[in-house]
């Protein structure tokens, strides 16, 4: 089974849920797809075994096989080729851009001529590891790079669905978002109430509505601002699977970088149980 | 020559329009013949890569001066390997600008 922590809002407080949820359960993977700024090893510490460089297939155009069709400019979505019949050396020219580059390999698939061959173009790290029984992977985007899909989409292909896998999710609903929770069992989107939450949580909702995955919300400092999210989640039918209060122990824990099962134990179970409740949801 | 403006209408009288990649028309304008030709620009809504393929679009009608607004680093790139003349800065009409730049 794949489950998905997200968020619309960022800050609500996903790691947290997903790091508790990953070690209170037995026989678990945790990969932290928030690939831009990965955090959930702050909270896990596990040992990291193996690290590699992740890239995207870029184009590179032969041209001596090239003859200047333009077809691989025409087939991208993306506009990263332009074909220059009339160039300035008179014999024509192809660009590439591979920083607009997607990697879908539209180009060399059409390419009449075969003279598109891909190279791999580095745009980040993976790293794996491992926390006692605990499975962890992540991915970490080198800096300046635009486009995270690619590399979460590499960290993903490492899930070991013969575990329980949790997916550590970026926030928001862009691209990225959609990208990590594609394919999950269930996605977990964590709140907050406030008009903050409330306002991110529809949207996220929606998102995962339209993809068709299963959602369920956990409720984290449930204990201030308003009940607009409860009523909201009545409304709608949806599932509200947990509430995390906003406790100082809870806070401290935090500003150590220590998970919340560690000064309150008593969260286990509470995992456990949200993990029974996402089995009774996904087996509908 | 052929000399290319980017153009916010289709109408030489109509004022250069300041973006390259993602202007509204590009206006071919023959020195030749004295003839006009507006093309709507299909690359104003692209996602990405709008500098590149207008380049290529203003390449194709064999262009070998642009005179525009502001280019952006991609589509300059490929205008230069394309070896046209670039000259940015420009404003006013699109007569005006092939007046002042033929």
């Amino acid at each position: 089974m794949i489950i998905s922590v997200a968020s619309g809002k960022g800050g609500t407080g996903k790691t947290t849920a997903a790091v508790g949820l990953a070690l209170s359960l037995d026989n678990t993977q945790l990969l932290d797809c928030d690939v831009e700024e990965p955090n959930a090893h702050i909270f896990l510490k596990p040992e990291i075994e193996k690290s590699f460089k992740a890239g995207i297939p870029v184009p590179v155009v032969d041209r001596d096989r090239c003859s200047l069709c333009g077809k691989c400019a025409s087939v991208c979505k993306y506009n990263a080729i332009a074909v220059l019949p009339n160039s300035a050396a008179g014999s024509g020219k192809v660009l590439v851009f591979p920083q607009l580059c997607h990697g879908c390999g539209a180009c060399s698939m059409f390419c009449p001529k075969q003279a598109i061959k891909e190279v791999d173009r580095p745009i980040g790290n993976i790293e794996t590891g491992k926390k006692n029984g605990l499975l962890f992977a992540h991915g970490r985007l080198d800096v300046g790079e635009a486009m995270s899909p690619p590399l979460i989409r590499q960290v993903k292909k490492l899930a070991d669905t013969s575990r329980t896998v949790i997916i550590d999710a970026p926030p928001g609903t862009s691209c990225p978002v959609i990208a990590t929770v594609k394919g999950s069992d269930l996605c977990l989107l964590v709140t907050e109430p406030t008009p903050f939450g409330m306002n991110d949580l529809a949207l996220a909702v929606e998102a995962m509505h339209k993809l068709k995955i299963p959602v369920g919300v956990i409720i984290n400092r449930c204990d201030m601002g308003n009940d607009k999210v409860e009523t909201y989640c009545k409304n709608r039918n949806i599932p509200v699977l947990m509430k995390i209060p906003f406790k100082k122990e809870i806070a401290k824990a935090y500003s150590k970088g220590s998970p919340i099962i560690e000064p309150l134990p008593q969260y286990k179970k509470e995992f456990r149980s949200l993990l029974k409740k996402i089995g009774a949801l996904t087996r509908k | 020559m052929i000399i290319c403006v980017s153009a916010q209408d289709k109408d030489p009288g109509a004022k250069v329009d300041p973006r390259f990649g993602r202007c509204s028309y590009f206006m071919f304008f023959d020195t030749e013949t004295g003839e006009f030709e507006a093309v709507k620009n299909p690359n104003l809504s692209a996602n990405s890569g709008a500098g590149p393929q207008s380049a290529q679009l203003v390449s194709s009608k064999g262009a070998k001066k642009v005179l525009t607004g502001n280019v952006g680093p991609n589509a300059l790139g490929t205008l230069t390997a394309a070896g046209i003349e670039v000259l940015s800065g420009i404003s006013g009409t699109v007569k005006e600008a092939i007046e002042k730049n033929k």
